[in-house]
């Protein structure tokens, strides 16, 4: 059937040609996702960094483009950060090690791992919507840093619980049966054994949780958060006892991309570079958590050999 | 047998600890459990609130108006409240954004999987994570001040004689908010995660199934398109079905870069709202509890999880029909 | 060596044709070098095994008669494998492609594709071109014939391959593998997956195939290997330690490794 050898190579040469067309054009896509990724920050780059400078930290916003800077949006993402952290890292590792070593195969186990799954695919806005009912209005905690931080939290609820789990069923079964062959129980075996074994991987999926949860823009607009904040929040330090305070928590707030929404909807270009600087120090930050959580990644991966 | 005293005595220790031991154990476990059900509680909450926030709006409006009604301006007088401009405005960026992201991620994930030496996999997976970490603002951003404007550019040399000829379609200028900027932009920012999902399906084909390919002679190409693509599938269209979710609820860029006008249009060069931005639009005023505004995002929102949940359903049963068990 | 190569000139020559010779082959996997200078002929229309511990390379011989190994990085090949002695299809500017649509393979475990039966077999002919559809069903049924097939799957070629049993799943990759005409076939302990039953069909097919088709086979049973071939070859450490007919090779063994093998004293 194959016919002449002259027959057999021109076939061959046909097909071959249509890998060689496949490589081309996967490389040049590959290069144009790149290519845009550069594009972008270079964009960011060259409108913002002119705008960088220390008064650009220092500044609360302003009417005046110049004038404008991002210190409350600043401090607003640390303070809602630290909200953040403080729940979902709790709530997402207990859920994770529930979920893994706990639950029994049963409706219950099988409902709470369908909806986990169903909840990383809820659009981020929805969680706006949970928060002006639930937090807001019904729970009358107000347009706050902690409304924004507890729905950040539950929006990355489910990275940290998937992540977690990940980690733990990575830890082969033969380190737990070693711990429990030493009279451990269930408890000792996950808080001495499993968790430090499962610590890195865990805090990869803490780090990418946190990175989305900064760059969140939709859900903390339908809080409110879009107003002109121009003074700081109560400080967590005191000069008397118990020298924590709380009242932070209560008062209003904005952060960094909002700050940026609010200058890049502008119709002046002098705000848009504001909006440029802003993206910026948003980039850097995200591929800086980014950055680390792959790098950590990496190395675990090569670190750990069972 | 009779116990001698001591043992007893030991013994009763021996049960003591264990109940002591057991009941501490007993409550660590509910306490994981309440942890756990958090989540199903946060889904409760939404679909609760979505569903007795938005009540009072049909009260006003029946259902069949809200769906099939063509204008939308509740905020109006008199009001009108037809969602189907919105769910046009979010058809169209989500077609435009998947006629992006579905090519080039098929085709990346495609030629990372099966083309791309070792070496090229490992820096090009984590560099188009990081594509996929930026905030979607700064994504906006990008739209409205470069991807628009570029547009514009290329589009000026043709708009005139197209307009001439279909005005109805092509404006004589493209707009500087309009649906195709934000519509790429959005694609570009899904590439990676159809990618790296499809590719991770692509790698599970066992090795077996491609030797077997080339071993009949076929070329990379074939064994790629006509072996390891067609046993991926399932998982391909999986990543499908999530980058459609997130163009559907995406926010940040068509709320920068799409405008905020709801119309009833197809045409990607127009401007036109989505169902996120409209309920970006209505929380940047002020929306008490109890208003018409507050119960109209919420409808929006409970539109917008169902079409979500809608495509979740239908990719469920789709990569269920293709599942194949090598 | 000179012992090897003595061995192999008491063979009768008049009795085959050569259709392929290995010719002082080696083998690298990176640096490490796992097959050693390997010389063997294959008789036409003859079943040749490879025989030997596990590790001892003579998948990794298999699997150079059809450049398997060129699919990943870091592998080497010295030396040559002439086919028809007229070309060594090791040669880097011979098309592996071309060798393939010349060389089948069946594998270790059935691997259909999934698809259907009649997609599996016609695949290689659909990759290598052919258009006709008359031809490709013409090609399909003789496939499946030949593999002792078409009997059980002729009334349901749209069905998916993998609602077949394991044996007739292996016998559906022996078709795919015929289906294309080749001279030579490969089988890699192809039926190691299967059960005696299974095996039993395969074995039968395999003698009835060489009629038609040279074969190479890798066996890690040495009673399959002395039930099925006609030629057999010892190998140990990436060496190939004896190449005899088969009834010479387990009977009267000429080297002490071979003898200890066959007689079951390792391995």
């Amino acid at each position: 059937m194959q016919g002449s050898l002259a027959g057999v190579r021109g076939n061959i040469q046909r097909r071959q040609l249509w890998s060689a067309i496949f490589a081309i054009v996967g490389l040049l896509v590959l290069f144009i996702a790149i290519i845009v990724l550069l594009a972008l920050i270079l964009q960011l780059a060259i409108q913002g960094v002119p705008r960088l400078s220390w008064a650009f930290f220092t500044s609360f916003p302003s009417s005046k483009a110049e004038e404008a800077g991002i210190l409350s949006a600043l401090v607003g993402t640390a303070l809602v950060m630290l909200v953040t952290a403080f729940t979902a890292i709790p709530i997402g590792i207990a859920s994770g090690i529930y979920l893994e070593e706990y639950a029994r195969k049963n409706w219950i186990a099988a409902l709470i791992e369908i909806n986990v799954t169903n909840l990383a695919g809820v659009p981020s806005i929805v969680y706006g919507l949970l928060a002006m009912g639930l937090f807001k209005s019904a729970l009358q905690l107000g347009e706050s840093v902690l409304t924004a931080g507890l729905t950040l939290a539950l929006l990355i609820l489910p990275v940290v619980i998937v992540t977690t789990r990940e980690a733990l069923r990575a830890i082969p079964s033969g380190l737990r049966e070693a711990a429990y062959a030493l009279g451990a129980s269930k408890w000792q075996m996950v808080w001495d054994h499993i968790l430090p074994y499962a610590s890195g991987s865990i805090l990869t999926g803490i780090i990418i949780g946190l990175s989305r949860a900064i760059g969140e823009t939709a859900p903390l607009i339908t809080i409110g958060a879009l107003t002109f904040i121009s003074f700081l929040p109560p400080s967590p330090f005191k000069s008397d006892f118990p020298f924590l305070s709380f009242d932070w928590v209560r008062s209003p707030f904005t952060v960094m991309p909002i700050q940026m929404f609010n200058w890049v909807s502008r119709p002046e270009p002098e705000f848009q570079l504001n909006a440029a600087a802003a993206g910026v120090i948003l980039v850097a930050l995200t591929l800086l958590m980014n950055g680390l959580a792959i790098y950590l990644r990496y190395r675990f991966r090569k670190g750990v050999k069972w | 047998m009779v116990d001698q005293p001591l043992a007893v005595a030991a013994r009763s220790l021996f049960y003591r600890k264990k109940r002591h031991r057991d009941l501490r154990q007993r409550f660590i476990e509910v306490l994981l459990f309440l942890a756990a059900l958090s989540s199903v509680l946060t889904t409760i909450a939404i679909m609760v609130l979505l569903v007795t926030e938005s009540l009072p709006l049909f009260e006003k409006v029946s259902i069949i108006e809200f769906i099939t009604g063509r204008d939308w301006a509740p905020l109006f007088d008199p009001p009108r409240y037809g969602i189907l401009p919105l769910i046009c405005g979010t058809f169209v960026t989500s077609m435009v954004a998947l006629f992006v992201a579905i090519p080039m991620g098929t085709i990346a994930a495609m030629y990372l999987s099966e083309f791309a030496a070792p070496k090229l996999r490992e820096v090009a997976k984590p560099v188009l994570e990081i594509l996929a970490g930026i905030p979607t603002v700064v994504y906006g951003y990008f739209a409205l001040l470069f991807v628009t404007p570029v547009l514009q550019m290329l589009y000026s040399p043709f708009g005139e004689k197209l307009s001439e000829w279909l005005p109805d379609i092509f404006p004589y200028e493209l707009e500087g908010f309009n649906m195709l900027g934000p519509g790429i932009v959005m694609g570009i920012m899904i590439t990676p995660t159809i990618s790296s999902i499809s590719e991770d399906a692509m790698r599970a084909v066992p090795v077996e199934l491609r030797e077997g390919s080339y071993a009949t002679g076929a070329t990379r190409f074939q064994t790629a398109w006509k072996v390891v693509f067609p046993a991926a599938i399932s998982g391909i269209i999986a990543s499908y079905i999530l980058g459609i979710s997130r163009a559907v609820g995406e926010t940040m860029i068509v709320a920068v870069a799409a405008g905020l006008q709801p119309t009833l249009t197809l045409n990607p060069l127009r401007p036109a709202a989505t169902i996120t931005t409209y309920i970006v639009q209505v929380s940047l005023g002020d929306t008490p509890h109890g208003t018409i505004g507050y119960q109209t995002i919420f409808a929006a929102g409970l539109t917008l999880v169902l079409l979500t949940l809608f495509f979740n359903v239908i990719g469920y049963f789709l990569s269920r029909r293709f599942r194949e068990t090598y | 060596m000179v012992e090897e190569a003595s061995q192999l000139n008491q063979l009768d020559s008049t009795m085959f044709q050569p259709k392929a010779e290995v010719k002082n082959l080696s083998f690298f996997y990176g640096d490490a070098k796992v097959l050693k200078n390997v010389d063997l002929v294959i008789p036409e229309h003859r079943v040749t095994a490879l025989i030997g511990p596990s590790g001892c390379g003579k998948t990794t011989l298999l699997r150079c008669f059809n450049r398997l190994h060129d699919l990943y990085p870091g592998n080497r090949y010295e030396g040559e494998i002439m086919l028809d002695s007229a070309v060594n299809i090791l040669d880097a500017q011979v098309d592996p492609i071309e060798v393939r649509m010349r060389i089948g393979m069946v594998f270790q475990r059935p691997n259909p594709f999934p698809k259907s039966i009649y997609e599996n077999v016609s695949y290689g002919l659909r990759v290598q071109g052919e258009k006709s559809r008359s031809v490709i069903d013409a090609k399909v049924e003789q496939a499946l014939k030949n593999a002792a097939l078409w009997d059980e799957v002729k009334d349901r070629l749209k069905d998916s391959a993998y609602e077949l049993s394991g044996g007739q799943q292996q016998r559906l990759c022996i078709a795919r593998a015929l289906a294309t005409d080749p001279e030579l076939i490969l089988f890699d302990e192809p039926t190691s997956a299967l059960d005696p039953i299974a095996t039993a069909s395969i074995e039968e097919l395999m003698s009835s195939l060489k009629q038609q088709v040279t074969i190479l086979i890798v066996t890690h049973s040495m009673q399959q290997a002395a039930r099925l071939s006609d030629y057999t070859a010892f190998m140990y450490l990436g060496e190939l330690v004896e190449f005899n007919q088969t009834l010479t090779l387990f009977n009267h063994p000429a080297n002490q490794q071979t003898e200890d093998y066959v007689k079951g004293r390792f391995g």
